[in-house]
C-alpha cells in the first residue's frame, strides 16, 4: 500500500497539523510516514499544503508529486493542486467553501460540507477533523478510530470539550462518506 | 533503546545534538532551519546550556570559537547564504583545531537563491568552504532518525581529532516529519573530562593558547602538514557509506542524502521489473568513501550519479573511478526535486545506451 | 635598605615585546596584566588577542589566551564568559578591529551587556598593516590610504567609540584615557581596575578606550607623537567617563592591591 497525499487550504484552517496528525495516525498503525510542509516564504494569507505518505514500504521522497488523494479545504486549492492528481485518484473537496466542481472527469470526487458540519459542532476549526475522517474511512489508510484516540498526542493543550468536539468531527467526517 | 517519536528533520537535530552533550548554541535566523534555533532557545536552558541569538552568522561563529576554546560542545545552525558568512570563522576553527560542529540545511542558490531544498553547497563543504589548506567532516543524512543520530558521531570525531564537524542535509530534511529513535543514550557532558588543550583560567597550572597563525618562518608549512596528517588518518579511519544490491547490479546509481533517498524509490521499482539496479550512497561526504566506487569500477560498467546540484558530487565519484568506467549525470539544481520515477526512467535510457547523460569533465 | 619602586607584573610573561619604539602597546599591556594580577585574578584570566599589532598579545600575557579573527574579539570573548563566568575575560582590540570591521560584534556585546571587559587602543591608524586609515583617523590627518589628509567628503568623519556606546543601556562601564605623560597613565590603570572590578562584581559590559600613539605609522617622534595626543586627538576624543554604575560614587576603588605580588 502507498498513499500520497496532499492537504491544502488557507493558512489557519489546520491544514498543516491536519497533516501532522494524518501521518502521526499512521505510523500508530503501524505504516512507514513521512509528513512534508510547503514552506512558504509568506507567513500569512497565503494557501497552506502539506505532503503525507502513507506506506508499507520504506518511503524514499517525502515529496508527492502526483497524490493519491486530495484533500481541498479551499477554492485556490482546488485550480492548484486538481490537475496533479493522479487519474482514477481521490479529490476530497470541502463544498462548503468551494464553490466550482473539478473538470476532471477521470477522477472520484467525495463531496464533504467540512465546514458545515463544523459549524454545527460548534467550532469551524475542526473543519480539519472532518475531511480526515472522510479521508480516512474511505482510503482505509489510517483508522478513524485512531485519529479520534490521537487528538490529543497533536493538539497537547486542547481542552476535554475541544477533544470531545473533534472525535465527533471525525466520526460527521466518516459518516459523509 | 528509546521510544519512537515523530519529530521534523530540523528539530531532531537539535534534539540530537542536546543528547549528544550539546551545551552553547548560536545562531542566526534563515529559512529552512529556523526549527533549529527556535528548540535551542527553549530546550538547552532545560539542561543548564546557553543559547544566543547573535547579532550575525559571523558573530555566532565566532561566539563558537570562543565556546569551544574551553572545552564546551558547540553548535551554529545555518542555511547556504548563512553558511557562506561562517566560513572564516570555520576557517580559523581548522586551524586553531577546535571541535565545533554546525548544519548546513541547505537551499537554492547562488546568491539569495530561494528556500528550496537543494544540494549546491557540496563543494563547499568538503573542499573546507573557508580560506586556507582544510577540511571539515562532513556527514551527509537521509532521514529524521539520522538527523537526530548523527550529532552524536560529529562531536566524537570533532573532539577526537579537534577538527569542525558538519551536518550537510536540505530544506527536505529539515521540514520533513517521520518517525525515529535515538541509537544512543543521552551524553551528560559534564562526566566528560575537560580537554587537556581547553582554556579555563591557568589555576596555577601551564599556561594555555589557542591560536591560528604562527608568523614565524616555514612553521606554518609545518602546522599545515600537522593538520594533513590527522585529515590522512581520519580518511583511513572515519569513511562511512552505505550499499543496496550492489552484488549483482549492471548499473550503480550514487547519491547522498535526499538524492539518494529518492534513488532508493527508483532502485525499488526498477527491481521490480527485473533491472539490475545497485546504490552507492557516501555517508560521509568528506572523507569520500573512494574505495568502494574504485572497487565497483572493476566489474559495473555504468555509474549514474544523481544530484540536486550541476554536477559536484559527481567530481568526486569521477576522481574515484578514475576512467574506469561510464559515468551519467542526472542533475536538478536549486530546488529541483527528482522523483523515484524519474530517476528510473533515465536509468533505463542509460541502460539502453543512451548517451545523453554521459559526465566527463575534464 | 633597598626601596623597590618598579618591579615587572607576573602578569606578563618573559617574551620580549616586539612593539615599535614609543609605541603605546607596552605600556597598556603592563597595567591591565598589573590589574588582573592586582585582583587576584590571574588564574583565573583568559584574554583574546585580536588581529593587527597586538596579535602577539597572546605571548605577552602570562594567562590563558586566544587569538581571533580581525573584529570578533567580543562574541569570542561572549563565547568564553558565557561557558566560563568564574573567569575573568577581556578583549584586547585597536581602533579597525572594534570601530570598523567588528563594529557590529562590539556594539551587540554592549547592548547584551555582556559580562566582559574590551581594552580598547585608539591610535587612530592600521598599525600591522602600514599605517591605513582607521575608523577613528582624525580630520587632515594622513595614512598610507588618505595621503592627502582625510577628508570629510571622502572619508566622514571619525568615530568617537565611547560616545557611541554610551547611548545604548547595556555598558555599565565607559571610560577614556591615555598614555600620554604618566598622569594618565596612573588615571588608565584605574579605569581599567575598575572595568574588571565590575565584571568580577558581574554588572555588566565594560570598555576603556585609550588614545595610544604610534609614532612609526604616524611618521612622528615618539616625543612628537605624544603631542599630538595632547593637541589633536584629546579635542576630538574627550577623555573622562561615559559611562558608570549610579552606585560607583559609594563604592570608590582603592589602589591598593588585593593581592600583593610575590616575588620569584
Amino acid at each position: 500500500m502507498y498513499q500520497g497525499v496532499i492537504m491544502a487550504g488557507f493558512g489557519g484552517q489546520g491544514v498543516v497539523s491536519g497533516g501532522i496528525m494524518l501521518a502521526y495516525c499512521g505510523m500508530v498503525d503501524g505504516l512507514n510516514v513521512t509528513f512534508f510542509p510547503a514552506y512558504g516564504a509568506e507567513m500569512r494569507g497565503g494557501t497552506a499544503n502539506c505532503s503525507v505518505v502513507l506506506s508499507t514500504d520504506p518511503v524514499a521522497s517525502p515529496v508527492v508529486g502526483q497524490p493519491d488523494s486530495i484533500l481541498i479545504m479551499n477554492e485556490p486549492s482546488l485550480a492548484k493542486f486538481e490537475p496533479m492528481l493522479k487519474p482514477g485518484g481521490r479529490l476530497f473537496l470541502n463544498t462548503s467553501l468551494v464553490s466550482s466542481r473539478p473538470k476532471r472527469t477521470d477522477v472520484e470526487v467525495i463531496e464533504v460540507p467540512a465546514n458545515d458540519i463544523a459549524e454545527e459542532l460548534g467550532n469551524i476549526k475542526c473543519a480539519n477533523m472532518v475531511m480526515l475522517g472522510a479521508y480516512a474511512r474511505k482510503s482505509g489508510a489510517v483508522k478513524p478510530e485512531t485519529l479520534k484516540d490521537n487528538i490529543k498526542e497533536i493538539y497537547p493543550k486542547a481542552k476535554e470539550a475541544m477533544l470531545e468536539m473533534n472525535k465527533k468531527a471525525v466520526d460527521r467526517g466518516a459518516a459523509a462518506v | 533503546m528509546s521510544e519512537k517519536l515523530f519529530m521534523k528533520g530540523n528539530e531532531a537535530l537539535a534534539e540530537g545534538a542536546v543528547r549528544a552533550g550539546c551545551r552553547f548554541f548560536a545562531g542566526y535566523p534563515i529559512t529552512p532551519q529556523n526549527e533549529v534555533p527556535e528548540y535551542m532557545s527553549w530546550r538547552l536552558p532545560e539542561v543548564g546550556g546557553t543559547f544566543i541569538q547573535a547579532e550575525s552568522e559571523v558573530a555566532a561563529i565566532n561566539m563558537l570559537f570562543g565556546a569551544s576554546a574551553v572545552g564546551t560542545r558547540t553548535m551554529t545552525s545555518s542555511s547556504s547564504p548563512g553558511i557562506s558568512l561562517k566560513q572564516e570563522g570555520i576557517s580559523y576553527c581548522a586551524s586553531a583545531e577546535l571541535p565545533i560542529f554546525y548544519s548546513n540545511i541547505v537551499r537554492g542558490g547562488p546568491g539569495l537563491g530561494n528556500i528550496a531544498p537543494a544540494q549546491g553547497d557540496y563543494f563547499q563543504s568538503t573542499r573546507g568552504g573557508g580560506h586556507g589548506d582544510y577540511r571539515v567532516f562532513v556527514m551527509a543524512p537521509k532521514s529524521v532518525s539520522e538527523m537526530a543520530n548523527f550529532p552524536r558521531k560529529c562531536y566524537e570525531v570533532a573532539f577526537k581529532y579537534r577538527i569542525p564537524t558538519m551536518i550537510l542535509a536540505d530544506g527536505i530534511l529539515g521540514q520533513m516529519m517521520e518517525p525515529l529513535e535515538f541509537d544512543f543514550e543521552p551524553i551528560d557532558p559534564n562526566t566528560l573530562p575537560l580537554p587537556s588543550w581547553a582554556l579555563r583560567g591557568t589555576n596555577g597550572g601551564e599556561r594555555r593558547t589557542v591560536k591560528s597563525y604562527d608568523l614565524r618562518p616555514s612553521a606554518m608549512e609545518a602546522w599545515n602538514f600537522r593538520l594533513e596528517k590527522k585529515y590522512n588518518e581520519i580518511i583511513e579511519k572515519e569513511v562511512k557509506f552505505e550499499t543496496v544490491k550492489i552484488e549483482d547490479a549492471d548499473i550503480i546509481l550514487a547519491a547522498y542524502g535526499t538524492a539518494a533517498r529518492i534513488c532508493e524509490s527508483a532502485l525499488m521499482l526498477g527491481r521490480r521489473e527485473g533491472l539490475k539496479i545497485g546504490l552507492v550512497r557516501p555517508i560521509t561526504v568528506w572523507p569520500f568513501p573512494t574505495q568502494v566506487f574504485r572497487d565497483l569500477a572493476r566489474r559495473v560498467r555504468k555509474f549514474l550519479v544523481v544530484e540536486m546540484s550541476l554536477g559536484q558530487f559527481v567530481e568526486d565519484v569521477q576522481l574515484s573511478i578514475n576512467g574506469k568506467a561510464e559515468i551519467h549525470l542526472h542533475k536538478r539544481p536549486a530546488g529541483g526535486i527528482p522523483t523515484g520515477e524519474e530517476v528510473l526512467e533515465v536509468t533505463r535510457k542509460v541502460l539502453a545506451g543512451d548517451e545523453s547523460k554521459v559526465f566527463a569533465r575534464p | 635598605m633597598e626601596k623597590i619602586v618598579f618591579e615587572q607584573t607576573s602578569g606578563l610573561t618573559d617574551v620580549p615585546m616586539r612593539y615599535c619604539p614609543g609605541c603605546g602597546h607596552g605600556i597598556v599591556h603592563r597595567l591591565v596584566a598589573e590589574c588582573f594580577t592586582e585582583l587576584g585574578m590571574k588564574e583565573k584570566t583568559i584574554g583574546v588577542a585580536p588581529v593587527g599589532c597586538s596579535v602577539f598579545a597572546d605571548e605577552y600575557f602570562n594567562v590563558d589566551m586566544i587569538q581571533g579573527a580581525h573584529g570578533r574579539g567580543p562574541a569570542i570573548a561572549t563565547g568564553i564568559k558565557r561557558n566560563r563566568p568564574e573567569c575573568l575575560v577581556f578583549s584586547y582590540q585597536g581602533d579597525g578591529d572594534l570601530a570598523s570591521i567588528g563594529m557590529a560584534e562590539t556594539i551587540h556585546a554592549a547592548a547584551r551587556s555582556e559580562n566582559i571587559t574590551i581594552i580598547f587602543i585608539n591610535n587612530a591608524i592600521y598599525g600591522m598593516t602600514g599605517g591605513q586609515m582607521a575608523p577613528t583617523t582624525l580630520i587632515g590627518m594622513k595614512s598610507s590610504t588618505s595621503p592627502y589628509g582625510r577628508t570629510i567628503a571622502a572619508n566622514g568623519y571619525p568615530i568617537r567609540v565611547c560616545e557611541l556606546l554610551a547611548a545604548l543601556d547595556g555598558p555599565v562601564f565607559l571610560e577614556r584615557t591615555s598614555v600620554d605623560k604618566p598622569a594618565a597613565v596612573v588615571k588608565t590603570k584605574k579605569a581599567i581596575r575598575r572595568a574588571f572590578q565590575y565584571q568580577i562584581e558581574k554588572r555588566g559590559f565594560t570598555l576603556v578606550e585609550i588614545l595610544s600613539q604610534c609614532p612609526t605609522d604616524w611618521a612622528m617622534q615618539p616625543l612628537q607623537s605624544l603631542e599630538r595626543i595632547r593637541n589633536e586627538m584629546i579635542p576630538y576624543f574627550p577623555l573622562g567617563v561615559y559611562k558608570e554604575p549610579a552606585d560607583s560614587k559609594s563604592s570608590v576603588m582603592s589602589d591598593e592591591p588585593v593581592v600583593a605580588e610575590k616575588k620569584e
